[in-house]
């Protein structure tokens, strides 16, 4: 059972180097923009390049005092589908709860699959990034689906925050194919 | 009021940032830094703004961390405003200026992300570096979150500056270190303003009026140069509760030697700092809301200890845990010596158990802090140290 039942928790898989911290941090960011509270951190595992990694966000309308790691998630967002041959990535994630994965697979399939009942969200989010931006960026395209899904933040302010993070790293261009594909995946079924 | 609670003023930081904030904000002339893990976000962030013309410190680039404290010990001489960083095994290699720092009277800021001490390695949070220092003659701030890493960076330099001494601020490495979360921050003039100019009376580049620093003191004079250092450490104890009550009114956010919290009429008491110490704040909220009388002290003071204050506040308690990050190998830890010296002053006979938790960076749970009150309950105490989550 939860302990903080009016905290939000959510736990990004990712590969190191994927930038799931950065995912992790656009949705926190996102939040505090709408005046919640937030946290937002890795596991502080042994990180390198390639391996399994989690990232863990708490988001509140109150201040948040516990330092735990995430253990009990209300959303788990994969993004590289192959970690879940390694790691169990449905760990307490019950019947009502979600999981977003990078993903050509069915919902069925991925049920079937990872032996899992509750609400699962199979998104191809490789394919809309190489469509949209031409290479395989993943974890910002996601957001999108992660935003429809579970209305933890706005669109706008992902956007909004993308932008932020961004815009001076990539360029205009850049900026605003990943802004598309991240509407695109908000946008999918 | 200030701007302080003002919402725009509502950002997130990960605790490496929000020092690297408070430093921007200060402004000091000189900072050493010597890059190691979870440390490193605090000097790379602070860098980033020299290298953005946002400030004008000069940062020397040394090579080691013990050059990095000698470096400090000789701007702070020479009379700048002077802050520096490290963990670990950083801090391990300083230990030897550490102690010329604070004998010279040097009031130099340094923030810790405490980290354990090898061998076997280990990059991982917990207090055993900090500890390892605890008699070096630095103040000791601990943080439980980026919010108090700002604000006690703040403190931490005027209250360098005022009393004479060098200041370490710490935070947990990596928990708080690398975790974003909320904080609000001051205005820069008002913290400028608050922490003042640095006017030292005696520096080396006061060439009208010379002085020596660090001569020979043998026999006749070495002990009565440390029993006045003692004095000095003893004074700013008032000094930081002088600040820190200055810095409340200005911030709105509580400061004291420690936090009690729903201490007063509790029967069950824990005594925790840092990152944990905000996990078991839910885990008392949670069996208040069943009618347990438990209540936890958060140490924020660590050097010089606030012992008859603590052991005021610890007075009508029935059971007492001590929870620390850190291991004194062949005997109890730190929190734990001070707080029995104390109370044996006071002629209070609280059952009292160690428990150390997290080293290496081991997790804790708010299961594992309320098993802890539950065994208090149940006066399960013992001469025995108990260890948090693991196999022992």
């Amino acid at each position: 059972m939860k302990y903080h039942k009016e905290i939000f928790e959510i736990i990004f898989h990712g590969r190191g180097g994927q930038g799931a911290k950065a995912a992790a941090e656009i949705v926190a960011q996102a939040a505090v923009s709408e005046g919640k509270f937030v946290q937002a951190f890795p596991n502080f595992g042994p990180e390198r390049s390639g391996a399994p990694t989690k990232t863990f966000v708490r988001i509140s309308d109150k201040e948040i005092r516990n330092h735990e790691p995430v253990v009990d998630p209300d959303v788990v967002v994969v993004l590289d589908e192959t970690i879940a041959d390694s790691v169990d990535v449905t760990t307490n994630l019950d019947k009502n709860e979600a999981l977003i994965i990078n993903s050509k697979k069915s919902v069925q399939e991925i049920k079937e699959k990872l032996n899992f009942e509750g609400r699962a969200y199979p998104i191809d989010a490789n394919g809309i990034s190489m469509e949209i931006i031409g290479q395989p960026r993943p974890n910002t395209v996601i957001l999108g689906k992660f935003v429809q899904v579970t209305e933890a933040v706005g669109l706008e302010s992902v956007k909004k925050e993308f932008e932020k993070i961004f815009l001076g790293k990539i360029g205009k261009e850049a900026t605003e194919k990943n802004l598309q594909a991240i509407e695109k995946a908000y946008d999918t079924i | 009021m200030t701007t302080a609670n003002n919402k725009k003023n509502r950002i997130a930081l990960t605790g490496g940032a929000a020092a690297a904030e408070a430093l921007r904000q200060i402004e000091p002339e000189v900072m050493a830094v010597y890059p190691i893990t979870p440390q490193t976000p605090i000097i790379e962030t602070y860098a980033k703004f020299q290298a953005d013309g946002e400030v004008e410190t000069e940062i020397i680039q040394v090579e080691s961390e013990h050059s990095a404290i000698s470096a400090s010990v000789g701007a702070s001489a020479a009379g700048a405003r002077t802050v520096t960083a490290t963990s670990s095994q950083g801090l391990a290699l300083m230990n030897e200026i550490l102690y010329i720092a604070s004998g010279l009277r040097l009031p130099i800021l340094m923030l810790v992300s405490a980290r354990a001490l090898s061998a076997p390695i280990n990059i991982h949070g917990e207090h055993g570096d900090v500890m390892d220092a605890r008699d070096a003659g630095w103040i000791q701030i601990f943080s439980e979150n980026a919010q108090e890493v700002y604000d006690n960076t703040i403190i931490g330099m005027k209250l360098a500056e005022k009393a004479g001494l060098p200041v370490m601020v710490i935070m947990d490495g990596f928990s708080t270190s690398h975790s974003v979360e909320n904080l609000e921050i001051l205005e820069k003039d008002v913290v400028k303003k608050f922490v003042g100019e640095y006017r030292p009376e005696q520096y080396l580049l006061k060439i009208d009026d010379p002085v020596t620093f660090g001569p020979l003191a043998l026999q006749n004079s070495y002990f009565e140069f440390r029993v006045d250092q003692e004095k000095a450490m003893k004074d700013s104890k008032e000094e930081y509760l002088k600040i820190a009550k200055d810095f409340e009114a200005l911030s709105g956010r509580e400061k004291n030697y420690f936090e009690s919290y729903k201490l007063d009429d509790a029967d069950q008491a824990v005594i925790i700092t840092g990152t944990a110490a905000g996990t078991a704040k839910d885990v008392v909220d949670k069996m208040r809301k069943n009618g347990e009388k438990v209540g936890l002290l958060k140490i924020n003071l660590f050097r010089p200890f606030p012992r008859e204050e603590i052991v005021g506040a610890l007075k009508n308690v029935k059971n007492i845990a001590v929870m620390e990050r850190a291991i004194s190998l062949g005997t109890y830890s730190p929190f734990y010596a001070d707080i029995a010296s104390g109370l044996h002053q006071e002629e209070k006979n609280i059952p009292m158990q160690q428990y150390i938790y997290g080293l290496g960076g081991r997790d804790i749970f708010a299961k594992d802090i309320e098993k802890v009150f539950e065994d208090l309950a149940e006066n399960k105490i013992s001469k025995e140290i108990k260890y948090i989550g693991t196999n022992k």
